[in-house]
């Protein structure tokens, strides 16, 4: 099969196999250089959404070649090997390139047509609605679908399906900074600033993040950082690359990060570094959080830590002997059950400081998929509606009515959030019949073979991916997606900045853009209109959605963000710049105050005993994204990160009797893994270490505790207690 | 139960102190639905007692001390008289009574008072000049005192003497008025080392060493005898017969658990309340904290008064009505500016000829460092660590959690704790 490049600026219409009829949004940015025909776009992977340039080719395995694109300010060029090798993920062998069916139960999925697919997925989910109610079709998205998509999959939910119960695996991501921002600011966006702001504050404390391997091109501004003088404290249970380069490394045992935050607090109030004038002007809840923090002091936060008292100093006299300093988090202290409450406690660091609402200061999360930060604010999330709305507050009901054309009584009020919604799959109670697009839960989701079997049990189940997924493979129709180099639509990268993705090759004839899935099924269930298949179309319809919103895109278009390099929100009005900086003057409370949490350290759900002795944490390897649904299907990443592996300290493999490479079981209550051995002293002694790229044997989240936070919904992959043992080489991981 | 009682019924707890505080934090973060009322004798409300030699030196402000406690409705200086386990009721001095559900004793410690004549004034009360040091105000009278004071005698060489010495030394230290020169300071203690029960003799050398270092001067060995004279204090005169000059003394001797209500009430009292793994001594009667015997053990510090109110709170709240509570193995701390330790398990000279035993030994006496570890087997029985306790974060915690060691256990004392 061969790709045909096509002319820039030009709307197309295209015809599907299945006979429907789209238009394409045109080309923007795209440019004829030397002859040769380019586009300017971003990666499909992570949050940085790095700039990249695509030039369609008919003579290379894969249909475009990436190429720099040096002016694009996050990354300035940069890409890692991940975003570098994606087109092969666009070749026909690698990737779906027609929708599947499965005729029976427990038969195998045959090719089919997309008339033949949608007519059995619109009856799949009205059969369910029809026996169970509304409530039992379920919809699971995904963040890295773009926010068109992701706007129109909560649209969908709500007024084809009248579901409740729509969620993404955003809320495995970053939900709990989520939550703790809104608490706090009022509001949640990723970086209150630009990244390049933090190669020009004072001191980082980079919080169980890892971007030496999770986005290796935003690595540049932490080594600009410690080059203008400043410094990097990482707080990490393992010495990771990045922890390679900061001047403090503070390893604290899994799920303790709430103490040490707080433990730093503790030390903030007894050595006279509160910023008293800060606190009265633009704070509320003081009071409360510095008695939370009286309650740790250091000698208790170095038992419950690990980490030493005079360590914690050290980093207190670091991060306040700056005159600007940040907190910025990832999924370490986010991925608990008491995510929220840790995240919170971060945020009183910065906020007892002074580091927060100022200048080259503030808390900010490093969120993780490539639409973490748009995917969950226009709608996919249960309680959500587009521009960041509650969903229970009668005045965001009445206005995202108002713009669908429906009453908003009709709208259904929050539903599940994601694990619940996995966890009563196929039960009286819950989901009958789902459709999940962009998601791979059977790998992602903690407690995977529970979720697997509960996937299983659904009465029907429709994947819309653009590989056949672990969870693909369970389906009774997948639906073949296009894929970043073959769409146009917008992303709302880890700073705000919306930016937009623009077509380069047309898909496969057989392939089909998720937004003429969601029109494809719109119509079959008697709506057909208010789906269209036009991206720029439905952002227009998402702008008045999310107007007055607190992520107002209302002044957002695709030609601001083709001339500026993407638009950070809120943006509210044409003329309006766009806020790159945000609580300068104020936060987004109702008295513009930022609230302190005044939060306790608590255990984690589960903690090491005699039966389960160690730590398990988990986490990412620079070669492999998320569920490593794309990235596993790269033989140059395949290679560099062939399979999962137990790291462990030496000093652990000697009393297990383990050499590097041998095989061994992780167990914890829930299931087993099994991967070899890797032995390095980069880790503490009592916790091991997996990857949860992979499905098979080598699953990491067969063992994971999907102990909900109470408030954010996140389940606690960063810890829990197992047993690790010698393996049988038979048990060898796929 | 009573019709007014709330859905979890009335907890009382006797004592505001910070088992008390903790207990209540918890009962309400793991969503008890009682009523919970803390009689506190102190006027304060909770506040963090392990950081008071800290307000003497002025680290913190007393304001800063004070700690969570939910939504508990705390009554300073309202004492309980008398509790009647039976009738479930306690009586206030002011004459009032209240009925609860379930009886939480938190009522602490108090400061032992050595055998030393002339302690107390012609009123009972202890002269002018002598002070113990255990509350809120208590530090408060000695900061003012040491402000004015001329020199110090501190009864008593254990943890808490010895960072009140170092806290007396310290210029600009927190009072009414501060002095801009350093107090002059000498520690008296009978036994024949500094902080015997933590330490064995090198490493209270060391301890000794760095004491000297900030000017404090230390009499191991030596009982005091009496305070001469009558009023104000002028000196402390020890067995040895000789007399140190001092207008102010601190006695530093340690505590022993407040138990008087209980034993009035008929409980079961040892060295404490005595308590079971569910921390309780009787039908709706339960103890924690410094009040607390538990298998035959009177801990006596914060941190497991803290591991007890964790247990009790998870079964009052019902949040895990069959949590229990098996003791705790925390290191004992000395944090006092520079000087600093941590030990735990068995550390001193006696077990030393148990031919089952490891001791392994480090020594830096030019930097005041000591590291000492026990070791039966792969198992750690106790250690030292004197000067850099950074090591003993990890070292305490494979202590506590009972963890076998690497099979190279010298590495352990170079280790400088997990991190770079």
């Amino acid at each position: 099969m061969s790709y045909r490049p096509r002319p820039p600026g030009r709307r197309v219409s295209i015809v599907y196999r299945g006979g429907n009829t789209a238009e394409s949004a045109p080309t923007r940015a795209g440019a004829t250089l030397l002859g040769m025909t380019t586009t300017d776009t971003h990666c499909p992977y992570c949050s940085l959404q790095c700039g990249m340039r695509l030039r369609a080719t008919d003579t290379g395995a894969a249909p475009v070649e990436v190429l720099e694109r040096p002016e694009f300010p996050v990354n300035l060029g940069a890409l890692c090997g991940k975003g570098r090798t994606a087109p092969a993920v666009l070749r026909p062998g690698v990737r779906l390139t027609g929708p599947l069916v499965r005729d029976a139960p427990g038969g195998e999925l045959r090719p089919a047509s997309w008339d033949e697919a949608l007519d059995r997925t619109a009856a799949g989910l009205s059969a369910a609605r029809d026996g169970h109610g509304r409530d039992a079709v379920g919809v699971f998205g995904g963040g890295g679908l773009t926010n068109e998509k992701a706007y129109l999959l909560g649209k969908f939910a709500r007024v084809v399906l009248g579901t409740a119960n729509i969620d993404y695996n955003g809320r495995f991501c970053m939900s709990s900074a989520a939550a703790a921002h809104r608490r706090a600011f009022g509001l949640d966006r990723g970086l209150p600033f630009p990244l390049a702001d933090v190669a020009r504050t004072g001191c980082v404390i980079l919080v169980g993040a890892n971007p030496a391997e999770t986005m290796p091109p935003a690595l540049r501004y932490f080594r600009e950082l410690r080059e203008n003088g400043g410094r990097l404290i990482v707080v990490d249970p393992r010495r990771t690359r990045t922890a390679e380069l900061a001047d403090l490394h503070l390893q604290p045992l899994p799920g303790g990060d709430l103490a040490l935050a707080l433990g730093l607090l503790h030390l903030v109030v007894a050595d006279g570094h509160l910023d008293e004038d800060f606190i009265a002007r633009r704070t509320t809840g003081f009071e409360a959080a510095r008695a939370a923090a009286m309650a740790h002091w250091p000698e208790r936060v170095e038992r419950l830590t690990g980490v030493p008292a005079a360590q914690l100093a050290a980093a207190v006299e670091m991060f306040t002997g700056a005159p600007e300093g940040m907190v910025l988090t990832a999924r370490g202290p986010e991925q608990h059950s008491k995510g929220t409450d840790t995240v919170g406690a971060w945020i009183d660091l910065c906020l007892a400081t002074g580091r927060s609402g100022r200048p080259l200061s503030g808390y900010g999360c490093l969120t993780g998929q490539g639409n973490g930060q748009g995917g969950r604010e226009h709608g996919q999330k249960a309680d959500q509606l587009p521009g960041y709305r509650s969903i229970e507050d009668p005045a965001a009901r009445a206005h995202v009515a108002s713009v669908w054309g429906v009453d908003p009584e009709r709208l259904p009020g929050p539903g599940l959030s994601a694990y619940e919604l996995l966890d009563r799959l196929g039960r009286p109670d819950g989901v009958r019949a789902l459709l999940v697009m962009g998601s791979n839960p059977v790998v992602s989701a903690p407690r995977a073979a529970h979720v697997t079997e509960r996937l299983g049990a659904l009465d029907f189940l429709a994947v819309a991916d653009l590989v056949l997924s672990e969870t693909a493979r369970l389906a009774d129709v997948v639906l073949p997606s296009a894929q970043w180099a073959e769409e146009t639509g917008t992303l709302t990268n880890l700073e705000g900045r919306v930016i937009l993705r623009r077509r380069a090759v047309d898909p496969p004839p057989g392939v089909r853009d998720d937004l003429a899935v969601l029109h494809g099924l719109a119509g079959r269930l008697g709506v057909p209109k208010g789906f269209p298949v036009d991206p720029e179309e439905v952002f227009e319809e998402l702008r008045r959605a999310s107007a007055g919103g607190p992520a107002d895109y209302s002044g957002i278009s695709y030609a601001r963000i083709g001339a500026e390099d993407g638009v950070f929100w809120p943006c509210p009005e044409e003329s309006h710049p766009g806020t790159p900086r945000m609580f300068l003057d104020r936060f987004a409370t109702p008295d513009g105050r930022a609230r302190f949490a005044a939060v306790a350290h608590r255990p984690a759900a589960e903690e090491p005993d005699a039966d389960f002795p160690l730590f398990l944490t988990t986490g990412r390897v620079v070669g492999q994204y998320q569920s490593g649904a794309q990235t596993r299907r790269v033989e140059e990443l395949a290679e560099a990160a062939p399979g999962p592996f137990v790291e462990l300290h030496p000093a652990l493999a000697g009393r297990l009797g383990v050499a590097e490479g041998q095989l061994l079981a992780v167990s914890s209550r829930r299931g087993r893994a099994v991967a070899p051995a890797r032995v390095t002293d980069t880790i503490r002694p009592d916790t091991v270490f997996m990857p949860f790229h992979w499905g098979g044997e080598g699953r990491v989240n067969s063992v994971t505790n999907p102990a909900l936070d109470p408030v954010s919904g996140m389940p606690e992959f960063k810890v829990c207690a197992v047993r690790v043992e010698r393996a049988a080489a038979t048990e060898a991981a796929r | 139960m009573s019709g007014r009682a709330p859905a979890g019924g009335a907890v009382a707890v006797v004592g505001a102190g910070m088992a008390a505080a903790r207990f209540a934090e918890r009962y309400q973060a793991l969503g008890g639905r009682g009523e919970v009322t803390l009689y506190g004798a102190e006027p304060a409300a909770p506040y963090n007692r392990v950081l008071l030699t800290d307000v003497l030196t002025g680290r913190y402000g007393a304001a800063a001390l004070t700690l969570p406690y939910g939504s508990a409705v705390v009554r300073t200086g309202r004492e309980v008289t008398a509790v009647d386990p039976t009738a479930r009721v306690l009586r206030l001095a002011d004459g009032t009574s209240a009925a609860y559900d379930e009886l939480v004793l938190a009522t602490g410690a108090e400061p032992v008072l050595p055998p030393v004549r002339g302690l107390r004034g012609p009123g009972g009360a202890l002269r002018e000049g002598v002070h113990v040091f255990r509350t809120l105000a208590d530090c408060r009278r000695l900061a003012v005192a040491a402000a004015a004071a001329e020199r110090a005698v501190v009864v008593g060489g254990g943890v808490l003497g010895v960072s009140a010495a170092r806290a007396l030394t310290v210029p600009g230290g927190g009072g009414a008025a501060r002095r801009p020169d350093r107090l002059p300071v000498e520690i008296v203690e009978r036994a024949p080392l500094l902080a015997g029960r933590h330490l064995d003799g090198p490493a209270a050398a060391l301890l000794r060493q760095g004491l000297g270092a900030l000017g404090v001067a230390v009499s191991v060995g030596s009982r005091a005898r009496a305070l001469p004279g009558t009023g104000p204090v002028t000196g402390v005169e020890l067995a040895s017969g000789r007399v140190l000059d001092a207008d102010l003394v601190v006695l530093a001797c340690g505590v022993r658990p407040r138990t008087g209500l209980a034993r009035a009430a008929g409980l079961p009292v040892r060295a404490g309340v005595v308590v079971d793994d569910a921390l309780a001594c009787a039908p709706g009667v339960h103890a924690i904290g410094d009040c607390a015997e538990h298998r035959g053990t009177a801990y006596g510090t914060a941190l497991t008064a803290w591991d007890q109110a964790d247990v009790l709170a998870a079964r009052l709240s019902g949040a895990d009505p069959g949590a229990v509570y098996r003791g705790s193995r925390p290191p004992a701390r000395l944090t006092a500016g520079p000087l600093e330790y941590a030990a735990f398990g068995e550390t001193g000279e006696g077990g030393e000829a148990d031919p089952g035993l490891d001791v392994l030994r480090l020594a830096d006496a030019t930097r005041g460092a000591y590291r000492k570890l026990v070791l039966r087997g792969d198992r750690l029985v106790g250690g030292i660590l004197l000067g850099d306790p950074a090591a003993a974060c990890a070292l305490s915690r494979a202590y506590e959690r009972d963890e076998p060691l690497p099979a190279d256990p010298l590495s352990l004392l170079i280790t400088r704790g997990a991190s770079r």
